[in-house]
């Protein structure tokens, strides 16, 4: 026991607590749209919370090392550029397919700008991806 | 971009192929750096067309140090709006306004925008739904009453100066 198991157990312990809340947040959220935001919690500080908090971790052990903490931001960083990608995909996926806005919902700048640019909802489709 | 030499966006590819390789094995053993020298050039011949289009120009410094100070931001914005995400989830009466908002960037490069589009994705309660030129829309969890203006020039203003401005401040050094 010493101070890098200590801070990495209690990294590892907030990453779990954030997944917990993110599961949390799929049940209470009342459409898919909302969802997806506390989906993304899990992605970002649930997961950084466990892959950086085993790499600190293993530096406490005897047999950890730095390589594992490298291996883990390695890990970490590619989670980070890819993981947004599909969250993108799959909402614009269920936009596209119609799925409607819950009922509390503001504001929906999107549906207007489809409109004006031409009834062809395909049109802003063209430019702008990645 | 057609202006950047062949060479410079080879040589870019096979510096970061080779620090990936460093980080992957963490050895400094010769033999494993000379063999991960050996496979970044083998692969960067390969890839290097569709891995970058700015080449070795990516590596100014200016870049880098925005690049370095841009992590430690981002994270900080990023655990502020998990906690803040994580006190709707919790409060009994479930304080969420979800809409979806326009805002405009000022970033010009197609890296630019992914980064930005990623960064808010990235950021719980808001996702890039979608994006057309400068145009971003964005599903917000808790739209504020500022936002909430018949005027689409004012609304704009206020979502851009809440979701993209933070970030843009960065990325235009880094991306252009």
């Amino acid at each position: 026991m010493n101070a890098f198991t200590v801070l990495g157990e209690l990294l590892v312990l907030l990453g779990t607590f954030f997944y917990f809340l993110s599961t949390l947040g799929l049940i209470r959220m009342p459409d898919v749209y909302n969802r997806m935001q506390t989906s993304t919690k899990s992605a970002t500080l649930g997961s950084l919370g466990v892959i950086a908090g085993v790499g600190i971790w293993a530096l406490g052990t005897d047999f950890g090392s730095a390589a594992w903490l490298t291996k883990t931001m390695a890990i970490a960083l590619f989670l980070l550029m890819t993981n947004p990608i599909s969250a993108h995909a799959l909402i614009r996926a269920a936009y596209k397919r119609g799925i409607p806005l819950w009922h509390g919902s503001v504001v929906d700048k999107y549906a207007e700008y489809l409109e004006k640019s031409g009834g062809d909802g395909e049109t802003p489709e063209g430019g702008g991806e990645e | 971009m057609g202006e950047v030499s062949k060479a410079s966006r080879y040589l870019y590819t096979v510096i970061i192929l080779f620090l990936i390789w460093l980080m992957l094995t963490a050895s400094l053993d010769p033999q494993e750096v000379g063999f991960g020298l050996l496979l970044s050039l083998i692969v960067a011949a390969f890839t290097y067309e569709i891995f970058t289009t700015g080449g070795l120009s990516n590596l100014h410094p200016r870049r880098i140090a925005y690049m370095l100070a841009y992590l430690p931001y981002f994270l900080w914005a990023m655990i502020m709006a998990n906690i803040d995400v994580a006190y709707r989830v919790l409060h009994p009466a479930r304080p969420i306004r979800p809409g979806i908002v326009h805002c405009k960037t000022v970033l010009k490069s197609d890296v630019g925008k992914l980064s930005l589009a990623n960064s808010i994705t990235l950021t719980p309660g808001t996702i890039t739904l979608d994006v057309d030129d400068d145009n971003y829309f964005i599903h917000w969890i808790w739209v504020p009453d500022e936002a909430l203006t018949g005027d689409e020039e004012e609304h704009v203003k206020v979502a851009s100066e809440n979701i993209t401005r933070p970030f843009e401040k960065f990325l235009k050094v880094i991306f252009g």
